[in-house]
């Protein structure tokens, strides 16, 4: 395992052509050895392109990669040593599980009798080894998923195993266990692993930190509580949390007391209730739907849609309102952004004193 | 529970079976009528059992151009697939070029038979033919209409040049249908070339090459038109394949009860031969669904 670096990379599809479309932006991560990291986005974000740029399938074209400080920026995937797991399951069909996860080896010149133990053990570790003689055609994705991630992990000196929605394809019923599964092994062998996923809970229930990515940039990376509570950017604050956050322009709500220059006040559904009192600093809105997710103490929570001038809002409270009446919104220390970036200074200071 | 029987069902069948009967029972009873009889004329038939077949099954003419047949259709096959593959895998995956290349490719499969065979004839001509010319002034006694392996040369020649498209057109589709991500692993699993040759495209053109092997197949095996233009069988028999000398049996000599017979036989060899290729390459059909 090893410590994967990326210094400024930037990539274009046909560069230096009129055709030149620039897919990623001046990308620096650090990941450091044994750790889980997810790259967080909605499709189309360049996810899978710089995944493509670990594992030597494309070359940037600026920027650097290093892996355990030694740049690898031209060497071939195989030269890499960096395994990969993709969307759907690719396996080799003609020959049986046993010859997959030996395929790599087999590649490699290691000794026959090494061959034998270590696809062995890692088929006792993925719980694959009644499978071992038996073709991939008849396996269930769970299964195919697993033996491809088999041959990433038969390899033991593989540096990082990146993983491009592994899930996507697997039977709904068995994602949750495949993702025990490698999130277990990652922990047990202290993997390094770079997760690639659009699903927000699969990225927060696997990895350590994450990378969301938009438009071909990395807007912030940072564990997920921190996404949750410190969104470095509009879209971060948007794409996590379901529901994600609510803005507001700060020209139609001075009562928050905006700091100068913030374009926008934004707070998640938990910063903010609505009520039938008009209180010191509330805006009035209209509720327009309410749906009840669970009950405590006998008044149903849920989440509440109100309107304030066009915008809707939606906060996750007790929900005591009837829809089409008028009521205040109260917002609890708000984020301020400026031109979609968060004002850190101001936050911290709201936050004091809270 | 009784279900009543509607026999008028049996009226929407009609259509269908009369054109069947039309097209081959009819016709082909008719060849079992002749393979039987020793027919002199209208009025004058005599039922022989089974002596036509036994004749022909121990003709060494026929023996001589059934093993001509097998050599043939070897020798294009082994030449053919292999060659078509080559190109395929050299053609870009896509773009202008690659669809310049496939009308390309896809000339000679539009031309019909006996003008591919009249192209070749004067092709090869060794006197005004531009093959031929070449030939002969690199300093080879070339003459395909004196020579047999002459002939066999430019009859191959002329085979590959017409079908060899057919296996690139069935391979590129065939290329085209593995999924990028098949290469990238592989890259990434630290297979070379060759590898990825023998454990992804291979296994993945199984259906693709069955089927290409079956055309080629059964077409040589049929073939006529384009050696009956090109040298007529000759020279001597060297290039005498079974349909033409079917052919010369049935329509020359006039032969029917052997011709028939011989028909038969033919038939069946082949209808034989295709089933059990087919059923060799259905079962893997089933398996390259993903």
């Amino acid at each position: 395992m090893a410590h994967v670096s990326l210094n400024n990379i930037s990539h274009a599809y046909n560069a230096n052509t009129d055709s030149e479309t620039q897919v990623l932006t001046d990308i620096s991560l650090d990941i450091p050895h044994g750790s889980a990291h997810a790259l967080l986005g909605a499709s189309g974000t360049g996810k899978t392109t710089l995944l493509k740029i670990i594992s030597g399938l494309l070359i940037p074209t600026e920027g650097d990669l290093l892996v355990d400080g030694r740049r690898v920026n031209t060497d071939s995937p195989r030269e890499r040593n960096i395994a990969q797991v993709f969307q759907f399951p690719v396996l080799y069909e003609h020959i049986s599980v046993f010859e997959n996860l030996a395929f790599p080896l087999r590649n490699r010149k290691v000794p026959l009798t090494e061959i034998h133990t270590r696809v062995k053990q890692t088929a006792e570790l993925l719980e694959i080894d009644n499978l071992l003689s038996g073709k991939t055609t008849g396996l269930s994705i769970f299964d195919k998923q697993k033996v491809s991630l088999g041959r990433a992990l038969v390899r033991n000196d593989v540096s990082a195993i990146l993983l491009d929605e592994p899930l996507t394809a697997v039977e709904p019923s068995a994602k949750w266990r495949l993702r025990q599964k490698l999130k277990e092994l990652q922990q047990e062998l202290s993997l390094t692993m770079i997760y690639v996923t659009h699903d927000q809970l699969e990225a927060m229930t696997f990895a350590e930190q994450i990378s969301v990515m938009h438009e071909g940039r990395i807007i912030q990376t940072a564990s997920p509580r921190e996404l949750v509570e410190k969104p470095q950017h509009e879209h971060v604050g948007f794409f996590i949390g379901m529901p994600g956050m609510n803005f507001l322009p700060t020209d139609s709500t001075a009562c928050l007391s905006p700091p100068k220059g913030a374009t926008k006040a934004g707070f998640r559904p938990d910063q903010a209730f609505v009520s039938t009192k008009q209180g010191h600093n509330s805006l009035q809105v209209a509720v327009i739907d309410q749906q009840a997710l669970s009950t405590h103490l006998g008044e149903s929570w849920g989440l509440l849609t109100c309107k304030y001038q066009d915008i809707e809002i939606r906060t996750r409270q007790h929900l005591n309102l009837n829809v089409g009446s008028t009521a205040w919104l109260h917002i609890d220390n708000p984020h301020f952004f400026r031109n979609g970036w968060r004002m850190t200074g101001q936050a911290e200071v709201t936050q004091g004193n809270a | 529970m009784r279900k009543r029987i509607n026999n008028r069902a049996w009226l929407m069948v009609l259509p269908v079976l009369f054109l069947v009967a039309m097209s081959a029972v009819i016709p082909l009873m008719t060849v079992v009528n002749y393979s039987v009889q020793d027919i002199f004329d209208d009025n004058n038939r005599v039922y022989v059992g089974l002596e036509w077949f036994i004749q022909i099954i121990r003709d060494p003419e026929l023996h001589a151009a059934l093993w001509r047949q097998i050599l043939f259709s070897a020798n294009v096959l082994a030449i053919e697939i292999p060659l078509g593959i080559l190109i395929a895998k050299a053609m870009p995956r896509r773009g202008s070029v690659a669809t310049g290349l496939l009308i390309f490719f896809a000339i000679p499969l539009l031309i019909p038979w006996n003008v591919v065979g009249t192209i070749w004839q004067i092709f090869a001509r060794p006197d005004i033919g531009m093959a031929g010319m070449s030939l002969t002034s690199l300093g080879l006694d070339y003459n395909y209409t004196a020579n047999p392996v002459d002939a066999w040369f430019t009859l191959v020649a002329m085979d590959v040049w017409h079908w060899t498209s057919l296996v690139v057109l069935l391979v590129f589709s065939g290329l085209r249908a593995i999924p990028e991500a098949y290469y990238e692993a592989a890259q990434i699993d630290g297979a070379n070339r060759w590898q990825m040759f023998r454990h992804i495209e291979l296994p993945r053109l199984k259906t693709v090459l069955g089927i290409a092997v079956l055309l080629r197949l059964m077409d040589s095996l049929m073939i006529y038109t384009e050696p009956f233009v090109l040298t007529g069988g000759g020279p001597g028999n060297s290039t005498t394949f079974l349909s033409q000398y079917l052919t010369r049996m049935a329509v020359g000599q006039f032969d029917l009860g052997p011709a028939a017979a011989f028909s038969l036989v033919y038939f069946i060899m082949i209808l034989t031969l295709c089933w059990l290729f087919y059923s060799l390459i259905s079962p893997a059909e089933e398996q390259t669904e993903r």
